[in-house]
């Protein structure tokens, strides 16, 4: 990339901390000339990575996740293209914490976590948005196979069992709740998210380790009923 | 989990927009929707409402495009006081229902109503209230919305008994009276779809788009419904022919029935009027 001439730095810059961040989460420092313009470029890039990742699992965090449904509710209102969110709550995680201790609890989220990412396409995005809260945008995601994801989502977490210690397992189950953008209705990223969560207190409600869609408002005409509207009628006259 | 709302806005809403929850709507209550705007809607339902209130009954029309309301704007009022000043309890209902031009009542939304253009769980409750307060005084009450298929539109539908959708015979109106017809049956359960037809350029047009709307919905919309829940039945209200008269009133901004009520246009909504669900 071609970079501009730099402007001198406005006095010394304070990195140590910056440096010692990166270095904690595991990453390597920026390459380059220390103090130097792409230098200083790659570790405001690493930062940033950074500051939108989860700490324990390495999923999207919440910012990253606010920032990426309110892209995805603009871009359903132009695209028109059908998309889904899905919110997750690990059923009676606090039982977890509670019996095997904080340790055994993180280790059930990073398997939540890893069970998520294991069961979506690459370009869905999976995100920790709060304690033993997950959420997933799925773009381009036909109401036609809302249901088969969240299902699938849903029984892969069921299905594995986490190993919080070298001789205990833990049963987990989540419960899925979901809604479609509406796909050319005025949507704000909070209403969309309002309507998933409404969806996950269902799951709850009727009793955990279940998915719960709302039924999509189904607000699209295809094609083909377009042709049917207008095949035999006279249109012309209305140029 | 909630979001935290962006500074532009206010706080996240509380919840879905879906049918009201406490007891069906009085039979009297239309809405008056289209899917696409600019069809005509607050015109006609201005002029029903006005030929309606000609046949000795007591109608009001409630201007429920919230945060985009012109009723006020085709009436040519210019009320002080508003739906916006009986939801923040500033004055009572009975103080904000005024007396229209054409001998019907009508309740304002006013400019200050931008704040609702989103359905929260306090407008929501506040205008289920209203309207179940409002209506067993009334003969007619006309629920004019607001275009599209928002959360605002969907739920304010949803306090009436019967829908009158409102088209023209464009493709464009025709697609979106049909996405607005699949989203009614489907969300609200809605089986009996009243259609006016708005700007027909032949006697009889309107029959024709009602066939045709029809026979998508027979083909496309039936089917998926929920079996033994009937199927969706659209009933033809009427059609008004493009008249030059009805620019010429808008312009002027006075009721069609009130200004020139021997043109074409005015007679059609009369017969129009006749046939409303009541």
């Amino acid at each position: 990339m071609k970079s501009p001439p730099s402007p001198p730095l406005p006095g010394p810059l304070q990195l140590e901390q910056a440096l010692q961040l990166l270095a904690q989460s595991g990453r390597e420092p920026p390459a380059g000339v220390p103090g130097s313009a792409t230098w200083v470029q790659g570790l405001i890039d690493a930062l940033v990575e950074l500051s939108s990742r989860d700490a324990l699992t390495g999923l999207a965090n919440r910012r990253a996740f606010e920032m990426a449904l309110a892209r995805e509710a603009d871009r359903v209102a132009r695209s028109g293209e059908p998309a889904l969110l899905l919110v997750l709550d690990i059923d009676h995680f606090k039982r977890v914490n509670d019996t095997y201790g904080h340790a055994a609890g993180d280790e059930v989220i990073r398997a939540v976590a890893l069970a998520l990412l294991d069961s979506v396409r690459p370009m869905d995005l999976v995100a920790r948005v709060g304690g033993e809260e997950f959420a997933i945008i799925l773009p381009n995601c036909g109401s036609a196979f809302g249901q088969t994801v969240a299902e699938r989502v849903r029984r892969r977490i069921e299905s594995t069992p986490v190993q919080v210690s070298a001789t205990l397992q833990v049963p987990v189950t989540a419960s899925v709740g979901g809604a479609f953008a509406p796909q050319w209705v005025r949507c704000t990223p909070g209403l969309w998210l309002e309507r998933a969560d409404q969806q996950l207190y269902r799951a709850k409600a009727q009793g955990r380790n279940l998915v719960q869609l709302e039924p999509a408002a189904i607000s699209v005409v295809t094609n083909e009923e377009k042709r049917l509207l207008f095949d035999t009628f006279p249109m012309t006259d209305h140029e | 989990m909630s979001l935290a709302p962006p500074a532009d806005l206010p706080p996240a809403p509380a919840s879905q927009a879906g049918p009201a929850r406490t007891g069906a709507p009085m039979p009297h209550i239309v809405a008056v929707t289209s899917g696409k705007g600019g069809v005509g809607k607050t015109f006609v339902a201005a002029n029903l409402a006005a030929a309606l209130a000609r046949g000795g009954r007591r109608v009001l029309v409630l201007d429920a495009d919230l945060g985009l309301a012109n009723l006020d704007v085709v009436l040519n009022l210019f009320p002080k006081i508003t739906l916006h000043d009986v939801f923040t309890g500033k004055h009572s209902l009975a103080e904000a229902i005024l007396p229209a031009p054409g001998g019907f009542s009508v309740l304002l939304a006013g400019s200050g109503m931008v704040e609702y253009s989103r359905m929260t769980a306090e407008v929501r409750e506040q205008l289920q209230a209203l309207v179940a307060e409002v209506s067993p005084k009334f003969d007619h009450v006309l629920l004019d919305t607001g275009a599209g298929i928002s959360d605002v539109v969907l739920y304010t539908v949803s306090l009436a008994a019967e829908v009158l959708v409102v088209a023209t015979p464009e493709p464009t109106s025709l697609t979106d009276a049909y996405a607005t017809i699949k989203v009614l049956a489907t969300t609200q359960g809605r089986r009996r779809v009243h259609l006016l037809v708005n700007q027909v350029r032949k006697p009889g047009e309107a029959r024709t788009v009602r066939a045709q709307l029809q026979q998508v919905v027979d083909r496309y919309v039936n089917p998926a419904l929920e079996p033994g829940s009937g199927a969706v039945r659209l009933e033809l209200v009427g059609e008004v022919p493009v008249d030059p008269a009805v620019r010429e009133a808008v312009l002027r901004r006075q009721l069609l029935l009130e200004a020139m009520p021997g043109t074409a246009a005015a007679m059609a909504i009369v017969n129009a009027a006749a046939r409303m669900p009541s």
